[in-house]
Protein backbone atom coordinates (compact mmCIF):
# COMPACT_ATOMS: atom_id res chain seq x y z
CA UNK A 1 0.00 0.00 0.00
CA UNK A 2 1.01 3.36 -0.47
CA UNK A 3 2.89 5.24 1.85
CA UNK A 4 3.07 9.08 2.16
CA UNK A 5 2.62 11.86 4.48
CA UNK A 6 -0.92 14.17 5.11
CA UNK A 7 -1.24 17.67 4.22
CA UNK A 8 -1.74 20.14 7.09
CA UNK A 9 -5.38 20.74 6.60
CA UNK A 10 -5.89 16.59 6.81
CA UNK A 11 -3.61 16.11 10.09
CA UNK A 12 -6.32 18.68 11.68
CA UNK A 13 -9.08 16.82 11.06
CA UNK A 14 -7.43 13.75 11.80
CA UNK A 15 -6.34 15.12 14.76
CA UNK A 16 -10.70 14.91 15.52
CA UNK A 17 -10.53 11.17 14.62
CA UNK A 18 -10.14 10.79 18.36
CA UNK A 19 -12.72 12.88 19.23
CA UNK A 20 -15.49 11.31 16.95
CA UNK A 21 -18.36 9.67 18.06
CA UNK A 22 -18.99 7.01 16.47
CA UNK A 23 -22.62 6.39 17.84
CA UNK A 24 -24.36 9.14 16.79
CA UNK A 25 -26.23 9.17 20.11
CA UNK A 26 -26.11 13.36 20.60
CA UNK A 27 -28.39 13.53 17.79
CA UNK A 28 -30.47 11.01 19.52
CA UNK A 29 -34.15 12.65 19.65
CA UNK A 30 -35.53 10.11 22.40
CA UNK A 31 -32.99 11.16 25.11
CA UNK A 32 -34.48 14.70 24.01
CA UNK A 33 -36.48 15.05 26.84
CA UNK A 34 -34.59 12.90 29.60
CA UNK A 35 -32.58 15.56 31.11
CA UNK A 36 -35.63 17.79 31.92
CA UNK A 37 -36.89 13.87 33.16
CA UNK A 38 -33.77 14.10 35.77
CA UNK A 39 -33.94 17.35 36.85
CA UNK A 40 -37.98 17.23 38.01
CA UNK A 41 -36.31 14.25 39.94
CA UNK A 42 -33.61 15.75 41.52
CA UNK A 43 -35.81 18.86 41.95
CA UNK A 44 -38.32 16.99 44.01
CA UNK A 45 -35.89 14.79 45.86
CA UNK A 46 -34.16 17.75 47.21
CA UNK A 47 -37.14 19.00 47.72
CA UNK A 48 -37.50 15.92 50.08
CA UNK A 49 -34.51 15.96 51.21
CA UNK A 50 -34.36 19.41 52.41
CA UNK A 51 -37.53 19.20 54.21
CA UNK A 52 -36.50 16.11 56.26
CA UNK A 53 -33.23 17.90 56.85
CA UNK A 54 -34.52 21.29 58.11
CA UNK A 55 -37.74 19.15 60.14
CA UNK A 56 -34.96 17.33 61.93
CA UNK A 57 -33.00 20.95 62.79
CA UNK A 58 -35.74 22.34 64.04
CA UNK A 59 -36.38 19.61 66.22
CA UNK A 60 -32.67 19.36 67.43
CA UNK A 61 -33.32 23.00 68.17
CA UNK A 62 -36.36 22.29 70.26
CA UNK A 63 -34.90 19.77 71.93
CA UNK A 64 -31.84 21.70 72.69
CA UNK A 65 -33.59 24.26 74.47
CA UNK A 66 -36.19 22.01 76.57
CA UNK A 67 -33.36 19.67 77.43
CA UNK A 68 -32.74 20.21 81.62
CA UNK A 69 -36.10 21.92 82.12
CA UNK A 70 -39.38 21.32 83.49
CA UNK A 71 -42.57 23.05 83.64
CA UNK A 72 -44.81 22.93 86.70
CA UNK A 73 -48.23 24.19 86.62
CA UNK A 74 -49.80 25.16 89.53
CA UNK A 75 -53.45 25.68 89.27
CA UNK A 76 -54.95 28.96 91.10
CA UNK A 77 -57.82 28.07 93.69
CA UNK A 78 -61.87 28.06 92.64
CA UNK A 79 -62.87 31.44 91.87
CA UNK A 80 -59.50 32.41 89.91
CA UNK A 81 -57.63 34.10 92.61
CA UNK A 82 -54.05 34.07 92.95
CA UNK A 83 -52.28 31.57 95.30
CA UNK A 84 -51.68 32.14 98.97
CA UNK A 85 -48.06 33.16 99.24
CA UNK A 86 -47.54 30.37 101.38
CA UNK A 87 -48.85 27.60 99.56
CA UNK A 88 -46.25 29.07 97.01
CA UNK A 89 -43.64 29.34 98.79
CA UNK A 90 -44.07 25.73 100.07
CA UNK A 91 -44.55 24.86 96.81
CA UNK A 92 -41.42 26.06 95.21
CA UNK A 93 -39.28 25.11 98.50
CA UNK A 94 -40.93 21.55 97.87
CA UNK A 95 -39.33 21.81 94.24
CA UNK A 96 -35.77 23.47 95.57
CA UNK A 97 -35.91 20.84 98.15
CA UNK A 98 -35.24 18.03 94.98
CA UNK A 99 -32.36 16.52 94.17
CA UNK A 100 -30.92 17.58 90.84
CA UNK A 101 -33.14 21.27 90.62
CA UNK A 102 -30.79 24.12 90.70
CA UNK A 103 -34.08 26.67 90.09
CA UNK A 104 -37.57 27.38 90.50
CA UNK A 105 -38.40 30.33 89.16
CA UNK A 106 -42.17 31.22 88.67
CA UNK A 107 -43.03 33.21 85.21
CA UNK A 108 -44.36 36.59 85.82
CA UNK A 109 -47.48 38.15 83.86
CA UNK A 110 -45.00 39.52 81.15
CA UNK A 111 -43.51 35.58 80.95
CA UNK A 112 -46.47 34.46 80.36
CA UNK A 113 -47.92 36.62 78.16
CA UNK A 114 -45.02 36.42 75.84
CA UNK A 115 -46.08 32.19 75.79
CA UNK A 116 -49.50 33.22 74.57
CA UNK A 117 -48.39 35.98 72.16
CA UNK A 118 -48.21 33.41 69.36
CA UNK A 119 -51.73 32.16 69.51
CA UNK A 120 -53.21 35.10 71.01
CA UNK A 121 -51.26 38.01 69.65
CA UNK A 122 -50.27 41.31 71.53
CA UNK A 123 -53.17 41.79 73.26
CA UNK A 124 -52.91 38.42 75.43
CA UNK A 125 -52.19 39.99 78.82
CA UNK A 126 -55.31 41.93 78.30
CA UNK A 127 -56.88 38.59 78.25
CA UNK A 128 -58.64 37.47 81.48
CA UNK A 129 -58.21 33.53 81.46
CA UNK A 130 -57.43 31.18 84.42
CA UNK A 131 -54.08 30.42 83.70
CA UNK A 132 -52.33 28.30 86.41
CA UNK A 133 -48.93 29.96 87.63
CA UNK A 134 -46.20 28.54 85.85
CA UNK A 135 -42.66 27.70 87.43
CA UNK A 136 -39.58 27.41 85.32
CA UNK A 137 -37.33 24.34 86.87
CA UNK A 138 -33.76 24.07 85.84
CA UNK A 139 -31.94 20.95 86.29
CA UNK A 140 -28.08 20.87 86.60
CA UNK A 141 -26.27 19.00 83.78
CA UNK A 142 -27.00 14.93 83.12
CA UNK A 143 -28.99 15.64 86.19
CA UNK A 144 -32.76 13.66 86.23
CA UNK A 145 -35.68 13.90 88.50
CA UNK A 146 -38.07 11.44 89.40
CA UNK A 147 -41.18 13.77 88.21
CA UNK A 148 -43.94 11.80 89.49
CA UNK A 149 -42.56 11.79 92.71
CA UNK A 150 -42.64 15.38 92.61
CA UNK A 151 -45.95 15.75 91.21
CA UNK A 152 -47.09 13.59 93.99
CA UNK A 153 -45.50 16.21 96.72
CA UNK A 154 -46.97 19.07 94.85
CA UNK A 155 -50.19 17.44 94.60
CA UNK A 156 -50.49 17.52 98.47
CA UNK A 157 -49.33 21.65 98.56
CA UNK A 158 -51.14 22.19 95.46
CA UNK A 159 -54.34 19.90 94.51
CA UNK A 160 -54.23 19.53 90.61
CA UNK A 161 -50.48 20.56 90.36
CA UNK A 162 -48.95 19.40 87.53
CA UNK A 163 -45.32 18.64 86.34
CA UNK A 164 -44.73 18.93 82.36
CA UNK A 165 -41.33 16.87 81.48
CA UNK A 166 -42.09 17.87 77.51
CA UNK A 167 -40.95 14.39 77.12
CA UNK A 168 -44.67 13.24 75.71
CA UNK A 169 -44.74 16.04 72.92
CA UNK A 170 -41.22 16.03 72.14
CA UNK A 171 -41.76 12.08 71.66
CA UNK A 172 -44.62 12.66 69.36
CA UNK A 173 -42.40 14.80 67.40
CA UNK A 174 -39.67 12.86 67.49
CA UNK A 175 -41.85 9.90 65.84
CA UNK A 176 -43.29 12.54 63.37
CA UNK A 177 -39.99 13.52 62.58
CA UNK A 178 -38.76 10.02 62.08
CA UNK A 179 -41.90 9.17 59.95
CA UNK A 180 -40.62 11.78 57.63
CA UNK A 181 -37.57 10.80 56.91
CA UNK A 182 -38.54 7.46 56.20
CA UNK A 183 -41.11 8.81 53.97
CA UNK A 184 -38.52 11.41 52.39
CA UNK A 185 -36.18 7.94 51.96
CA UNK A 186 -39.18 6.18 50.16
CA UNK A 187 -39.43 9.09 48.26
CA UNK A 188 -36.24 9.76 46.95
CA UNK A 189 -36.13 6.11 46.34
CA UNK A 190 -39.29 5.76 44.61
CA UNK A 191 -36.95 8.63 42.36
CA UNK A 192 -34.52 6.71 41.67
CA UNK A 193 -36.44 4.02 40.93
CA UNK A 194 -38.19 6.06 38.09
CA UNK A 195 -34.92 7.69 37.21
CA UNK A 196 -33.21 3.93 36.60
CA UNK A 197 -36.43 2.75 34.38
CA UNK A 198 -36.31 6.09 32.49
CA UNK A 199 -32.44 5.17 31.64
CA UNK A 200 -33.58 1.57 30.44
CA UNK A 201 -35.86 2.94 28.41
CA UNK A 202 -34.13 5.30 26.85
CA UNK A 203 -31.00 2.82 26.63
CA UNK A 204 -32.99 0.62 24.72
CA UNK A 205 -34.53 2.99 22.83
CA UNK A 206 -31.48 3.98 22.00
CA UNK A 207 -29.72 0.43 20.93
CA UNK A 208 -33.29 0.15 18.64
CA UNK A 209 -32.74 3.24 17.33
CA UNK A 210 -29.00 2.49 16.50
CA UNK A 211 -29.33 -1.19 16.01
CA UNK A 212 -27.14 -0.88 12.42
CA UNK A 213 -24.38 0.89 14.18
CA UNK A 214 -24.33 -1.62 16.96
CA UNK A 215 -24.79 -4.39 15.22
CA UNK A 216 -21.65 -3.30 12.45
CA UNK A 217 -19.49 -2.38 15.88
CA UNK A 218 -20.18 -5.76 17.42
CA UNK A 219 -19.57 -7.42 13.70
CA UNK A 220 -16.16 -5.85 13.50
CA UNK A 221 -15.07 -7.01 17.27
CA UNK A 222 -16.00 -4.07 19.08
CA UNK A 223 -15.59 -5.05 22.57
CA UNK A 224 -18.89 -4.68 24.48
CA UNK A 225 -17.16 -2.72 26.66
CA UNK A 226 -16.38 0.18 23.78
CA UNK A 227 -20.31 0.13 22.75
CA UNK A 228 -21.30 0.03 26.43
CA UNK A 229 -19.34 2.79 27.25
CA UNK A 230 -20.04 5.27 24.76
CA UNK A 231 -24.44 4.59 25.89
CA UNK A 232 -22.95 4.85 29.41
CA UNK A 233 -20.86 8.04 29.10
CA UNK A 234 -24.15 9.59 27.16
CA UNK A 235 -26.24 8.70 30.00
CA UNK A 236 -23.77 9.98 32.41
CA UNK A 237 -23.57 12.85 30.73
CA UNK A 238 -27.81 13.93 30.71
CA UNK A 239 -28.04 12.86 34.24
CA UNK A 240 -25.50 15.17 35.21
CA UNK A 241 -27.11 17.90 33.36
CA UNK A 242 -30.46 17.48 34.47
CA UNK A 243 -29.42 16.74 37.61
CA UNK A 244 -27.72 20.56 37.42
CA UNK A 245 -31.43 22.14 36.16
CA UNK A 246 -32.89 20.18 38.98
CA UNK A 247 -30.40 21.51 41.60
CA UNK A 248 -30.36 25.35 40.22
CA UNK A 249 -34.65 25.04 40.43
CA UNK A 250 -33.87 23.43 43.70
CA UNK A 251 -32.11 25.87 45.20
CA UNK A 252 -34.08 28.49 44.23
CA UNK A 253 -37.00 26.89 45.94
CA UNK A 254 -34.76 27.18 49.15
CA UNK A 255 -33.70 30.52 48.65
CA UNK A 256 -37.77 31.38 48.29
CA UNK A 257 -38.42 29.21 51.70
CA UNK A 258 -35.61 30.71 53.49
CA UNK A 259 -37.08 33.94 52.75
CA UNK A 260 -40.03 32.80 53.35
CA UNK A 261 -39.52 31.26 56.81
CA UNK A 262 -37.69 34.72 57.41
CA UNK A 263 -40.45 36.42 56.86
CA UNK A 264 -43.08 34.05 58.73
CA UNK A 265 -40.60 33.94 61.96
CA UNK A 266 -40.99 37.99 61.56
CA UNK A 267 -44.69 37.92 62.48
CA UNK A 268 -45.25 34.56 63.96
CA UNK A 269 -42.99 33.65 66.84
CA UNK A 270 -44.06 29.67 66.50
CA UNK A 271 -42.67 29.93 62.69
CA UNK A 272 -39.14 28.12 63.04
CA UNK A 273 -36.57 29.29 60.36
CA UNK A 274 -35.87 27.21 57.70
CA UNK A 275 -31.87 26.03 58.11
CA UNK A 276 -29.95 23.24 56.63
CA UNK A 277 -27.32 21.73 58.22
CA UNK A 278 -24.16 20.98 56.10
CA UNK A 279 -24.69 17.45 55.70
CA UNK A 280 -27.89 18.48 53.85
CA UNK A 281 -25.80 20.81 51.78
CA UNK A 282 -23.65 17.67 50.92
CA UNK A 283 -26.69 15.43 50.06
CA UNK A 284 -28.76 17.88 47.85
CA UNK A 285 -25.32 19.18 46.18
CA UNK A 286 -24.76 15.41 45.37
CA UNK A 287 -28.00 14.31 43.90
CA UNK A 288 -26.55 15.60 40.24
CA UNK A 289 -24.09 13.49 40.41
CA UNK A 290 -25.54 10.79 41.99
CA UNK A 291 -27.99 11.09 39.09
CA UNK A 292 -25.37 10.59 36.47
CA UNK A 293 -23.80 7.94 38.20
CA UNK A 294 -26.85 5.83 38.31
CA UNK A 295 -27.47 6.69 34.53
CA UNK A 296 -23.97 5.79 33.81
CA UNK A 297 -24.47 2.20 35.54
CA UNK A 298 -27.77 1.69 34.69
CA UNK A 299 -26.87 2.38 31.39
CA UNK A 300 -24.08 0.44 30.97
CA UNK A 301 -25.34 -3.12 32.62
CA UNK A 302 -28.32 -2.58 30.32
CA UNK A 303 -26.09 -2.37 27.38
CA UNK A 304 -24.12 -5.22 28.18
CA UNK A 305 -26.74 -7.47 29.06
CA UNK A 306 -28.53 -6.23 25.37
CA UNK A 307 -24.98 -7.04 23.87
CA UNK A 308 -24.74 -10.73 25.47
CA UNK A 309 -27.73 -12.17 23.71
CA UNK A 310 -26.00 -11.37 20.14
CA UNK A 311 -24.57 -14.15 18.27
CA UNK B 1 -28.94 -23.52 8.16
CA UNK B 2 -31.95 -21.53 8.32
CA UNK B 3 -33.58 -18.95 9.71
CA UNK B 4 -36.22 -18.67 12.26
CA UNK B 5 -38.61 -21.75 10.85
CA UNK B 6 -37.80 -20.78 7.31
CA UNK B 7 -36.48 -22.88 4.91
CA UNK B 8 -33.24 -24.61 4.92
CA UNK B 9 -31.26 -21.95 3.16
CA UNK B 10 -27.35 -23.77 3.25
CA UNK B 11 -26.99 -27.73 4.12
CA UNK B 12 -24.54 -30.57 3.55
CA UNK B 13 -21.90 -27.84 3.67
CA UNK B 14 -18.51 -29.30 3.66
CA UNK B 15 -15.82 -26.34 3.08
CA UNK B 16 -12.60 -26.03 4.00
CA UNK B 17 -10.97 -22.57 3.50
CA UNK B 18 -7.25 -23.15 3.62
CA UNK B 19 -5.43 -20.31 5.40
CA UNK B 20 -4.06 -17.81 2.23
CA UNK B 21 -6.54 -19.20 -0.33
CA UNK B 22 -8.62 -16.74 -2.58
CA UNK B 23 -12.25 -17.88 -3.62
CA UNK B 24 -14.49 -16.34 -5.36
CA UNK B 25 -18.34 -17.23 -4.34
CA UNK B 26 -20.88 -16.97 -6.58
CA UNK B 27 -24.54 -18.33 -7.22
CA UNK B 28 -27.94 -16.99 -8.17
CA UNK B 29 -29.56 -14.39 -6.20
CA UNK B 30 -31.48 -15.71 -3.07
CA UNK B 31 -28.86 -18.35 -3.31
CA UNK B 32 -27.15 -17.98 0.18
CA UNK B 33 -23.96 -16.00 -0.88
CA UNK B 34 -24.46 -13.62 1.95
CA UNK B 35 -25.99 -16.48 4.66
CA UNK B 36 -22.55 -18.31 3.83
CA UNK B 37 -20.81 -14.65 4.71
CA UNK B 38 -22.55 -14.28 7.29
CA UNK B 39 -21.42 -17.87 8.86
CA UNK B 40 -18.12 -17.23 8.33
CA UNK B 41 -18.28 -13.58 9.72
CA UNK B 42 -19.67 -14.61 12.87
CA UNK B 43 -23.31 -12.81 12.49
CA UNK B 44 -24.80 -15.97 12.34
CA UNK B 45 -24.71 -19.08 13.99
CA UNK B 46 -25.52 -22.56 12.35
CA UNK B 47 -28.68 -23.88 12.95
CA UNK B 48 -26.83 -27.21 12.91
CA UNK B 49 -23.32 -28.30 12.21
CA UNK B 50 -20.32 -26.52 13.01
CA UNK B 51 -18.27 -23.75 12.22
CA UNK B 52 -14.25 -23.69 12.60
CA UNK B 53 -12.48 -20.30 12.59
CA UNK B 54 -8.71 -20.13 12.97
CA UNK B 55 -8.59 -23.96 14.00
CA UNK B 56 -11.11 -22.84 16.66
CA UNK B 57 -14.61 -24.26 16.86
CA UNK B 58 -17.22 -21.04 17.37
CA UNK B 59 -19.08 -23.22 19.16
CA UNK B 60 -16.63 -23.36 21.89
CA UNK B 61 -14.82 -19.95 21.76
CA UNK B 62 -16.67 -18.38 25.26
CA UNK B 63 -18.44 -14.93 24.24
CA UNK B 64 -15.84 -12.84 26.11
CA UNK B 65 -13.14 -14.05 23.23
CA UNK B 66 -15.23 -13.30 19.86
CA UNK B 67 -14.71 -9.47 19.65
CA UNK B 68 -10.91 -10.56 19.07
CA UNK B 69 -11.66 -13.32 16.39
CA UNK B 70 -14.09 -11.21 14.68
CA UNK B 71 -11.26 -8.35 14.61
CA UNK B 72 -9.08 -10.74 12.22
CA UNK B 73 -12.04 -10.70 9.78
CA UNK B 74 -12.52 -8.20 7.51
CA UNK B 75 -16.42 -7.67 5.61
CA UNK B 76 -16.89 -5.59 2.73
CA UNK B 77 -20.73 -5.15 3.29
CA UNK B 78 -22.83 -5.56 -0.33
CA UNK B 79 -25.08 -2.46 1.38
CA UNK B 80 -21.74 -1.07 2.86
CA UNK B 81 -23.26 -0.04 5.98
CA UNK B 82 -20.91 3.25 6.17
CA UNK B 83 -21.70 5.23 9.19
CA UNK B 84 -23.38 8.61 7.97
CA UNK B 85 -22.64 10.88 10.70
CA UNK B 86 -18.94 10.11 10.38
CA UNK B 87 -16.46 11.45 7.86
CA UNK B 88 -14.84 8.97 5.45
CA UNK B 89 -11.14 8.99 7.39
CA UNK B 90 -13.67 8.52 10.59
CA UNK B 91 -15.18 5.00 8.55
CA UNK B 92 -12.21 3.77 7.58
CA UNK B 93 -10.61 4.13 11.08
CA UNK B 94 -13.37 2.30 13.14
CA UNK B 95 -11.76 -1.13 12.83
CA UNK B 96 -8.47 0.34 14.24
CA UNK B 97 -10.41 2.45 16.75
CA UNK B 98 -12.21 -0.66 18.16
CA UNK B 99 -9.55 -2.68 18.12
CA UNK B 100 -7.90 0.12 20.71
CA UNK B 101 -5.08 1.03 18.06
CA UNK B 102 -2.86 4.82 18.99
CA UNK B 103 -4.54 7.59 16.88
CA UNK B 104 -1.35 8.30 15.28
CA UNK B 105 -1.15 4.77 13.98
CA UNK B 106 -4.71 4.88 12.96
CA UNK B 107 -4.07 8.37 11.10
CA UNK B 108 -0.90 7.62 9.09
CA UNK B 109 -2.39 4.33 8.07
CA UNK B 110 -6.01 5.58 7.32
CA UNK B 111 -4.89 8.64 5.38
CA UNK B 112 -2.44 5.77 3.37
CA UNK B 113 -5.27 3.75 2.41
CA UNK B 114 -7.66 6.73 1.10
CA UNK B 115 -4.67 7.31 -0.81
CA UNK B 116 -4.44 4.33 -2.27
CA UNK B 117 -8.06 3.79 -3.55
CA UNK B 118 -8.08 7.16 -5.04
CA UNK B 119 -10.07 9.07 -2.64
CA UNK B 120 -7.48 10.85 -1.02
CA UNK B 121 -9.49 14.37 -1.27
CA UNK B 122 -12.60 13.21 0.30
CA UNK B 123 -10.91 12.55 3.71
CA UNK B 124 -13.45 14.82 5.32
CA UNK B 125 -16.09 13.97 3.02
CA UNK B 126 -19.58 12.00 4.44
CA UNK B 127 -20.61 9.29 2.97
CA UNK B 128 -24.48 10.42 1.90
CA UNK B 129 -22.29 13.10 -0.43
CA UNK B 130 -20.25 10.02 -2.47
CA UNK B 131 -21.07 8.16 -5.33
CA UNK B 132 -21.76 4.27 -5.06
CA UNK B 133 -18.43 3.74 -6.34
CA UNK B 134 -17.04 5.92 -3.84
CA UNK B 135 -18.47 4.53 -0.57
CA UNK B 136 -18.01 1.10 -1.98
CA UNK B 137 -14.16 1.87 -2.13
CA UNK B 138 -14.48 3.87 1.66
CA UNK B 139 -15.87 -0.02 2.79
CA UNK B 140 -13.42 -1.80 0.97
CA UNK B 141 -10.93 0.43 2.34
CA UNK B 142 -12.47 -0.08 6.11
CA UNK B 143 -12.74 -3.74 5.65
CA UNK B 144 -8.51 -4.29 4.79
CA UNK B 145 -7.45 -1.13 6.91
CA UNK B 146 -6.39 -4.10 9.68
CA UNK B 147 -5.11 -6.56 7.58
CA UNK B 148 -7.40 -8.76 8.46
CA UNK B 149 -6.62 -12.83 8.22
CA UNK B 150 -9.64 -13.48 6.21
CA UNK B 151 -11.25 -10.79 4.04
CA UNK B 152 -14.96 -11.60 2.99
CA UNK B 153 -16.27 -9.46 0.17
CA UNK B 154 -19.95 -9.44 -1.00
CA UNK B 155 -20.13 -7.82 -4.14
CA UNK B 156 -17.16 -5.74 -3.83
CA UNK B 157 -17.28 -4.11 -7.63
CA UNK B 158 -20.97 -4.31 -7.53
CA UNK B 159 -20.55 -0.24 -8.10
CA UNK B 160 -17.36 0.68 -9.58
CA UNK B 161 -16.20 1.22 -13.45
CA UNK B 162 -13.74 -1.68 -14.39
CA UNK B 163 -10.68 0.20 -14.49
CA UNK B 164 -11.32 0.92 -10.36
CA UNK B 165 -12.67 -2.88 -10.08
CA UNK B 166 -9.61 -4.10 -11.39
CA UNK B 167 -7.48 -2.20 -8.65
CA UNK B 168 -9.56 -3.32 -6.17
CA UNK B 169 -9.59 -7.26 -7.17
CA UNK B 170 -5.04 -6.04 -7.42
CA UNK B 171 -5.68 -4.69 -3.48
CA UNK B 172 -7.34 -7.78 -2.33
CA UNK B 173 -4.44 -9.75 -4.25
CA UNK B 174 -1.77 -8.09 -2.18
CA UNK B 175 -3.44 -8.66 0.56
CA UNK B 176 -3.90 -12.27 0.08
CA UNK B 177 -0.15 -12.40 -1.08
CA UNK B 178 0.41 -11.30 2.64
CA UNK B 179 -1.45 -14.13 4.13
CA UNK B 180 -4.83 -13.21 3.77
CA UNK B 181 -7.64 -15.37 2.90
CA UNK B 182 -10.17 -13.52 0.77
CA UNK B 183 -13.96 -14.70 -0.33
CA UNK B 184 -15.37 -12.66 -2.33
CA UNK B 185 -18.92 -13.02 -3.42
CA UNK B 186 -19.34 -11.70 -7.26
CA UNK B 187 -21.82 -12.36 -10.48
CA UNK B 188 -19.40 -10.79 -12.33
CA UNK B 189 -18.47 -14.06 -14.23
CA UNK B 190 -16.06 -11.82 -15.99
CA UNK B 191 -13.81 -10.92 -12.91
CA UNK B 192 -14.06 -14.55 -11.68
CA UNK B 193 -12.88 -15.55 -15.43
CA UNK B 194 -10.01 -13.06 -15.20
CA UNK B 195 -8.33 -14.04 -12.15
CA UNK B 196 -8.90 -17.63 -12.50
CA UNK B 197 -8.96 -18.31 -8.72
CA UNK B 198 -11.53 -21.48 -7.18
CA UNK B 199 -15.04 -20.68 -7.08
CA UNK B 200 -17.39 -21.68 -4.49
CA UNK B 201 -20.83 -21.76 -6.71
CA UNK B 202 -23.92 -22.05 -4.68
CA UNK B 203 -26.81 -23.97 -5.90
CA UNK B 204 -29.87 -25.18 -4.40
CA UNK B 205 -28.64 -24.47 -1.00
CA UNK B 206 -25.17 -26.79 -1.58
CA UNK B 207 -21.77 -25.27 -2.36
CA UNK B 208 -19.76 -26.76 -5.22
CA UNK B 209 -16.30 -26.64 -5.95
CA UNK B 210 -14.94 -25.35 -8.89
CA UNK B 211 -11.31 -25.45 -9.46
CA UNK B 212 -9.25 -22.21 -10.65
CA UNK B 213 -6.82 -22.04 -13.27
CA UNK B 214 -3.20 -20.20 -13.30
CA UNK B 215 -4.04 -16.26 -13.55
CA UNK B 216 -4.13 -14.96 -16.77
CA UNK B 217 -3.25 -11.47 -15.69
Amino acid sequence: MAGSGIAPAERGRADDMARARTLPLHQDGSTRFLPWLIALMVFLAALAVGAAFALDTALERWNDGLRGTLTVQLPRPAGGGPLAPATMEAALAAMRAVPGIVSAVPLDAAAQSALLKPWLGDNADAVELPLPVLVDLRLAAGASIDDAALARKLDHLVPGARVETHGAWLDQLFRLASMVEIGTAAIVLLIGSVAIVTVIFTTRTGLMIHAPVVDLLHLMGAPNLYIARQFQWHAFRLGVRGGVIGLVLALLAFGALYLAAQQGAATADLMPGFRLPIGAWISVLALPLGMGLAGLMTARITVLRALARMP
Amino acid sequence: MRYGRGPEILHDLDLDLAPGAFHFLTGASGAGKSTLLRLLYLAERPTRGRVFLFDRDIAQVPQRELPGLRRQIGVVFQDFRLLDHLSALDNVALPMRVAGAREDTIREHVVDLLRWVGLENFVNAKPSTLSGGQQQRIAIARAVITRPQLLLADEPTGNVDDAIALRLLHLFEELNRRGTTVVIATHNEALIERFGYPTLEIENGRVRHRAGRARAG
